[in-house]
C-alpha cells in the first residue's frame, strides 16, 4: 500500500510541511505583537492623558467628549503652572534628598553587601537572618517613633529625617541585592587583592565596587526613583514650604485649583520627566541588575 | 602565611572578624537606631496616653480595650483586607501574564518591556491626580470610553460600591516591578526541562502547569508576600484621591493610623493601632511561608 516516497514527492512534502510550520510561528508572532501592542497602549493610556490634558487649553480640557488631541497645543500651561508655586525650591529641596540620601544608601548598602558575601566571621548569618526579616518589616510600625525620636532630636522641620536613616545601611532590599551580585563575582578576586597587599576597604572599594555595574546602576535608579516619588515621608516631615518637596508642591496644587486639570497635569508632568529620562536611561542595566542575582530564586 | 601554623592564622580570622563587622557597622547601627529603638519605643507609647507636647502618660491595656469597641477600627481593618484581596489578586494575574508575554523571544520585545515598565514609576502624587482625572464622574475620560461600547457613566471613586475596586484596578499599572521579578525568574528555568517535556509531548498548557509553575514558585511565593504585605499598607492613594470616602469606605488601615498620629496627635492609641498592625502582617506572613511548604517547589542545589 505504502510504496517510497520519490525524492521530488519528499522534497515537496518536506517544503510543505516547512510551510505550514512557518505559517503557524508567523501566525503565533502576529498574535504576540498583536498582544503586546494592546498592552503597550494600555499601559501608555494614563501618560498620554497626562500629556494630552497638560496641553489643553483652560477652559477646553473639562468638555464632553473629551478633546483627544489639543489644538492648538497650549505650552504657556507649563509657565503658568510654574508661576503658581515655588517650585524652584521644591525642585532643589527634592534633588538634595534624593541625590544625598541615594549615595548614603548606595555606599552603606554596599559595605554591608560586601561583608555578607565575601567575608567570614562569627555572627555573619545571624545579621544576614536579620536583613531578610527587614524586607517583610512593614514601615508603618516604625513611622510614629521615627517621627518623635527626630522631634526629640530637634530635626523635625529640616530635610535631615528623609536622609539620615539611609545613611545607616540603605535598605534591606539594597542589602540583599548587593550580596547576591557579589557572591557572583569569583573569589580570585579578593585573593589577588590580597597577594597585592589591598586590605579589604581597597578590595571593596577599588576590586568588588568596579566590577558590579549593573547591580549598582539598578539599586541607584531605585532608591533616586523612591526618594524622588516619596509621599508620605515629605508629608510628615516636611510642613513648611522652604522644605517641601515637589510631589507635596503637586498636592499643593490639587487643594488651590481643584477645577484646573490642566495645570495639575502639567505640574505632574514636570516631576515626572526626570524619573523617565532616569528609568530610560537605565534601562539597559536594570535587567542584568536583577536577573545576576540569583532573584529568579535559585 | 603557611608557616606561621594556627596562631597566625587566627589573629587572620580575628582581623577578618573585625573588617566583617567594621563593614557591617552601619547596617547594625541602622537595625537598632532605625527598626529596633523605635519599634519598642512604638511598644512603649502604645500602653500610653501620649499627645507630644505633654510627656507619655502610663495607662495599662486601655488603647486596645479601646480598639475593641472603635467602630472606625474595624472598618479601616475590614477595607484593608477587602482591599488587598482585590489588588493582589490582580497584582499576581496581570504580573504573571505580563512576564508570560514578555518573556516571549520576538525582535522589539526590550521596548515592550520598558513600556510595561514605566507607569510603575510614575510618582505616586502623578499618577494619584492622573487617575482622578481620567475617573472623573462628569468629564473623565474613563466614562467616556465605556459610554462608546454603550456602558452607563460610572462615579468610580465617589461611588460607595466601587471606590475599592477602582483604586485596585489602578495597581494594574504598577504591575511593572512585579513583572521584572517574575521575568527573572521565568528567564532562570533551564531550557532542557522544556525541551525534556517536549519529547513527553507536554503541549504548552501542561509545560505551564507542569514546569514553569513549580520552577518559579519561590519567585511567586516572594511577590505574593510583598504584594500583600504592600497592599495591606495603601495609604497615599486613599488620602490623595479619596481622603477615605465615601462616608469610610476607602478608610485604609494605615489612613486611620495617619490620622490619629498626625491630625489628632494621638501618638499613643496610634502606636497601638500600630502594633496590632505589626502583629497581623506577621501572621499573614507566617501563614503564608507555612502554606507555602505545600506548593514551594525548591531545587536541591540551593547553595
Amino acid at each position: 500500500m505504502s510504496r517510497p516516497l520519490s525524492a521530488e514527492e519528499a522534497t515537496a512534502a518536506a517544503v510543505a510541511a516547512r510551510h505550514a510550520g512557518r505559517w503557524r510561528t508567523r501566525m503565533d508572532t502576529f498574535v504576540i505583537y498583536a498582544i503586546l501592542v494592546g498592552v503597550a497602549v494600555v499601559m501608555l493610556f494614563p501618560g498620554y492623558w497626562m500629556i494630552v490634558t497638560a496641553l489643553t487649553e483652560t477652559g477646553k480640557e473639562m468638555s464632553y467628549p473629551p478633546v483627544l488631541f489639543p489644538q492648538p497645543i497650549a505650552w504657556n500651561n507649563f509657565p503658568d503652572a510654574l508661576a503658581a508655586a515655588p517650585f524652584p525650591i521644591y525642585l532643589r529641596n527634592s534633588l538634595i534628598i534624593a541625590v544625598v540620601a541615594t549615595a548614603g544608601a548606595l555606599i552603606t548598602e554596599s559595605m554591608a553587601g560586601f561583608a555578607f558575601a565575601r567575608l567570614r566571621f562569627p555572627g555573619r548569618d545571624l545579621w544576614f537572618g536579620i536583613c531578610l526579616a527587614l524586607l517583610m518589616l512593614p514601615f508603618v510600625v516604625t513611622v510614629i517613633p521615627r517621627f518623635i525620636i527626630f522631634k526629640e532630636l530637634g530635626m523635625t522641620g529640616t530635610l535631615l529625617p528623609l536622609i539620615v536613616p539611609y545613611w545607616f545601611g540603605g535598605s534591606a532590599f539594597g542589602v540583599f541585592l548587593f550580596r547576591q551580585f557579589f557572591r557572583t563575582l569569583p573569589m580570585e578576586l579578593d585573593e589577588a587583592a590580597r597577594i597585592d597587599g589591598a586590605g579589604h576597604l581597597r578590595t571593596w572599594w577599588s576590586i568588588i565596587l568596579p566590577q558590579s555595574g549593573p547591580v549598582f546602576v539598578t539599586l541607584a535608579i531605585l532608591h533616586f526613583v523612591w526618594f524622588w516619588n516619596d509621599f508620605m515621608g515629605p508629608l510628615i516631615y516636611l510642613t513648611r514650604d522652604e522644605i517641601k518637596t515637589l510631589p507635596l508642591g503637586v498636592m499643593k496644587f490639587y487643594g488651590q485649583y481643584t477645577q484646573d486639570w490642566n495645570y495639575m497635569m502639567a505640574s505632574a508632568l514636570l516631576m515626572t520627566v526626570p524619573i523617565l529620562v532616569i528609568v530610560l536611561v537605565g534601562q539597559r542595566y536594570f535587567q542584568r541588575g536583577i536577573a545576576t542575582t540569583g532573584l529568579g530564586g535559585r | 602565611m603557611t608557616t606561621t601554623g594556627s596562631p597566625g592564622r587566627s589573629s587572620l580570622r580575628r582581623r577578618e572578624a573585625l573588617w566583617g563587622y567594621f563593614f557591617l557597622a552601619p547596617f547594625i547601627a541602622g537595625v537598632l537606631i532605625w527598626q529596633a529603638f523605635p519599634l519598642l519605643l512604638s511598644l512603649y507609647h502604645s500602653f500610653t496616653d501620649y499627645e507630644v507636647l505633654t510627656p507619655p502618660k502610663w495607662v495599662g491595656l486601655r488603647n486596645y480595650e479601646r480598639m475593641i469597641g472603635d467602630q472606625l477600627f474595624w472598618t479601616s481593618l475590614a477595607n484593608t483586607i477587602i482591599y488587598t484581596v482585590m489588588s493582589v489578586a490582580i497584582f499576581m494575574v496581570f504580573a504573571l501574564g505580563g512576564a508570560l508575554l514578555l518573556n516571549a523571544k520576538v525582535r522589539g520585545i526590550r521596548i515592550f518591556r520598558v513600556v510595561t515598565y514605566l507607569p510603575s514609576q510614575l510618582p505616586i502624587v502623578a499618577s494619584a491626580f492622573i487617575f482622578l482625572w481620567i475617573f472623573e464622574p462628569n468629564f473623565g475620560v474613563a466614562n467616556y470610553l465605556l459610554s462608546l461600547i454603550g456602558i452607563e457613566p460610572q462615579r468610580w471613586l465617589f461611588d460607595p460600591v466601587l471606590a475599592k475596586p477602582t483604586l485596585a484596578i489602578m495597581g494594574i499599572w504598577g504591575i511593572g516591578t512585579g513583572i521584572i521579578i517574575f521575568l527573572a525568574g521565568l528567564q532562570g528555568v533551564p531550557e532542557s526541562l522544556y525541551d525534556a517535556a517536549k519529547v513527553d509531548g507536554a503541549n504548552a498548557t501542561r509545560q505551564f502547569l507542569h514546569v514553569t509553575l513549580p520552577m518559579i514558585s519561590p519567585v511567586l511565593l516572594f511577590n505574593l508576600i510583598i504584594a500583600i504585605i504592600g497592599s495591606f499598607q495603601v495609604f497615599d492613594l486613599a488620602y490623595l484621591m479619596t481622603k477615605g470616602g465615601p462616608g469610610t469606605e476607602t478608610l485604609f488601615y494605615v489612613l486611620y493610623i495617619f490620622r490619629n498620629a498626625f491630625e489628632l496627635f494621638k501618638m499613643g492609641y496610634a502606636s497601638a493601632l500600630a502594633w496590632v498592625f505589626f502583629l497581623v502582617v506577621l501572621v499573614l506572613t507566617f501563614l503564608n511561608f507555612r502554606l507555602s511548604r505545600r506548593w514551594v517547589h525548591y531545587e536541591v542545589d540551593v547553595r
